[in-house]
């Protein structure tokens, strides 16, 4: 008889540590779920692994570096994600265009064709039908904003709503721009347009937000072919410094602007303007 | 393939523009802009002529082209605030100026000059406006007693005070002009990006275009609001405004074509984008127009004028003529800077197209509206100081 109870308190024990193992394992999900959701401080760091080392933590850090952008166009493919990236990322208005990559063609009478339909949003996936000679070489040339050491657009801003920040970014400041237009003449490039909706001028930032954050430019982040590099040239080793110092083919676009872009290009063939 | 061919071909597929040079952001309004000024100018520079440097003979216009010239004024910034992408925050270029900017100067400048010109109205209409304000009565005198300033003192010594301030006024007044649309110029002069603006003579060629369009308003509003009104009208007057018009032209005409000249025989890179743009979208408004019909036929006209002493009746006739000739070049003058240097795509592999349409917001109806105003305005100004009536009371005419 007093084994029979024995057995019957072990299986209620049993039970007891059955509820007690389910009660743990709802409370240890709901615990963690709402530790995913509400950040719990620096040790319970939730946000995306950081892309560019020592952004986060310190905001001096951020002054202190000194940013450059390296597009290689010996490795564009032409796939058109960075548009795609740029465009989800600021919901760019159809017909205007942050960065967009242009198809370069050349024939073997040396004559250069160069398109760019809808800016290579969709992708280079057809080839042209129309060039009447053989073809001796083909390349894309992504492009964006130049971030000038000295800026056409902020030299021209009647009101200073383009502005360069400290470390180097040239940004708009949409609640003071008066959208006179100024700014989109006097850019070399063309990088930049007026936004229909906000009737205020915009451009490509790098991502700024995103790099205050310690991540890589939208762009840079979804690049299959790593042709769009992005990094500190104070930091030895970051890619950018490397390439930058090591010799390699690396122009500006329109150097006799005398602007003196902060972008690069490795491989950079002389047809390109 | 024949080379023929292939070089069609070639140019038909190579003509790529940025994306983003599709449209043309400067349009119609920024065209009108720098011709409004130009007019401004130009009609101040003829009141000169007569308050500074003396020219008797054109005594009987140095007047209205003070009122011709607040007219224009007072809707000179209309394009401009037509064509901002957020007009309310205007004001900033003045509060909050960037000093850099070329454009941050227009506020500065523009009202500086719109007093010293309102100034210099007060001054020469004050013994008329006491004249008139005696006789008038109700609104219009207290109107009159405002544009008095308070003063009905016409005596000898008060009217000695009154020229010698007129003369300081018309005097700062000319560099002030010239310098109001010497800016205009430099406004397109200072971009380096558009090789069709980027020159140091453009300040020079839209000063001196600007004084060319003000003579030549002057000529077809004179002629034309005395023909209307029945009044005699000063030939020898119009003789001298055709010869300085003349004068003014071949200034301005002999450095348009220099200034193009320039870039052919230097031949940069930007030559050949600049070349195709003249052959090209630019061949009918700049060639055919501009130069071939508005700027070489008035150019002998005016010679024959000034030189060959044509009979009164043939002098009037020719006279409103030559001067809208004018007025047109300058115009087409405008467009083909301000638009053609749009339509380069800055890819230095093609042009854009740009058609202005009736009823967009910076489109040909608006357009319309703003000339048409400030010659509504001169009309309501002609309301309340006689546009003719010199000191004693007499009409010039």
């Amino acid at each position: 008889m007093k084994e029979i109870v024995d057995i019957v308190d072990i299986k209620k024990e049993i039970k007891k540590d059955r509820r007690a193992f389910i009660k743990n394992v709802l409370s240890g999900t709901i615990a963690g779920s709402l530790l995913m959701v509400i950040p719990a401080g620096a040790a319970l760091d939730q946000r995306l692994p950081e892309q560019l080392p020592g952004m986060r933590g310190n905001d001096s850090p951020f002054t202190e570096k000194k940013f450059a952008f390296i597009v290689d166009v010996t490795a564009c493919i032409g796939c058109g994600s960075c548009c795609v990236a740029d465009k989800n990322e600021y919901n760019v208005p159809d017909g205007n265009y942050r960065t967009w990559v242009e198809r370069y063609i050349i024939d073997d009478h040396d004559e250069v064709f160069v398109d760019s339909p809808n800016g290579g949003l969709d992708g280079y996936t057809k080839p042209r039908k129309d060039i009447p000679n053989p073809v001796r070489d083909t390349f894309f040339v992504p492009k964006l904003c130049n971030m000038c050491e000295k800026p056409s657009c902020v030299q021209v801003c009647p009101v200073g709503a383009t502005y360069k920040t400290e470390d180097g970014f040239i940004l708009v400041d949409k609640k003071r721009c008066v959208g006179c237009g100024y700014c989109i003449q006097a850019c070399p490039y063309s990088v930049r347009f007026l936004n229909p909706v906000s009737r205020t001028a915009e451009k490509c930032t790098w991502c700024y937000h995103r790099v205050r954050e310690g991540l890589l430019p939208a762009c840079v982040n979804v690049c299959p072919t790593h042709a769009r590099k992005f990094g500190d040239l104070n930091d030895k080793k970051s890619e950018v410094y490397k390439i930058l110092r090591e010799p390699h083919v690396i122009s500006v676009l329109k150097p006799d602007m005398g602007n003196q872009p902060a972008l690069h290009y490795l491989g950079l063939r002389r047809e390109v303007v | 393939m024949s080379v023929a061919a292939h070089g069609e071909t070639i140019a038909a597929v190579s003509n790529y523009i940025f994306p983003n040079d599709l449209h043309v952001h400067w349009s119609l309004m920024i065209v009108l802009y720098p011709y409004i000024t130009g007019l401004v100018a130009g009609a101040f520079i003829v009141s000169s002529l007569y308050h500074v440097f003396h020219i008797k003979s054109l005594k009987p216009v140095a007047r209205f082209s003070l009122l011709f010239a607040l007219a224009f004024l007072i809707c000179a910034t209309w394009p401009l605030l037509n064509h901002l992408g957020r007009p309310e925050r205007a004001l900033s270029m003045m509060l909050t100026p960037n000093p850099t900017s070329a454009m941050a100067g227009f506020g500065y400048i523009y009202s500086a000059y719109f007093i010293v010109l309102l100034l210099e109205i007060i001054f020469i209409f004050r013994p008329v406006v006491v004249a008139l304000g005696q006789k008038a009565t109700g609104g219009m005198k207290a109107l009159y007693s405002v544009l008095a300033i308070g003063s009905d003192n016409v005596s000898a010594k008060a009217m000695k005070l009154d020229h010698k301030i007129i003369a300081f006024l018309a005097a700062i007044g000319i560099p002030m002009a010239c310098f109001l649309h010497g800016y205009v110029g430099f406004i397109f002069g200072g971009i380096k990006a558009n090789p069709l603006w980027a020159t140091p003579l453009m300040p020079l060629i839209f000063l001196l275009s600007a004084c060319v369009s003000g003579i030549a308003g002057i000529i077809v509003t004179y002629i034309l609001i005395m023909k209307v009104s029945g009044k005699e009208i000063d030939v020898e007057c119009v003789q001298t405004l055709i010869k300085f018009l003349w004068g003014f032209f071949i200034l301005d005409f002999t450095f348009e074509m220099l200034e193009l000249f320039s870039h052919f025989y230097m031949a940069t890179h930007h030559w050949h984008t600049l070349d195709a743009l003249y052959s090209g979208p630019l061949f009918n408004t700049f060639w055919v127009a501009q130069v071939g019909i508005f700027s070489v036929i008035p150019f002998f006209l005016l010679m024959f004028m000034s030189l060959i002493r044509f009979k009164d009746g043939l002098l009037l006739f020719f006279a409103p003529i030559v001067s809208i000739m004018i007025l047109l070049q300058v115009l087409l003058m405008r467009w083909n800077v301000v638009i053609g240097g749009q339509l380069m795509s800055k890819s230095e592999r093609g042009a854009t197209t740009f058609h202005p349409m009736w009823l967009e917001k910076e489109g040909i109806l608006p357009a319309i509206i703003i000339m048409v105003a400030p010659v509504v305005i001169l009309w309501l100004i002609g309301k309340i100081l006689p546009f003719w009536m010199d000191d004693d009371g007499i009409e010039a005419a």
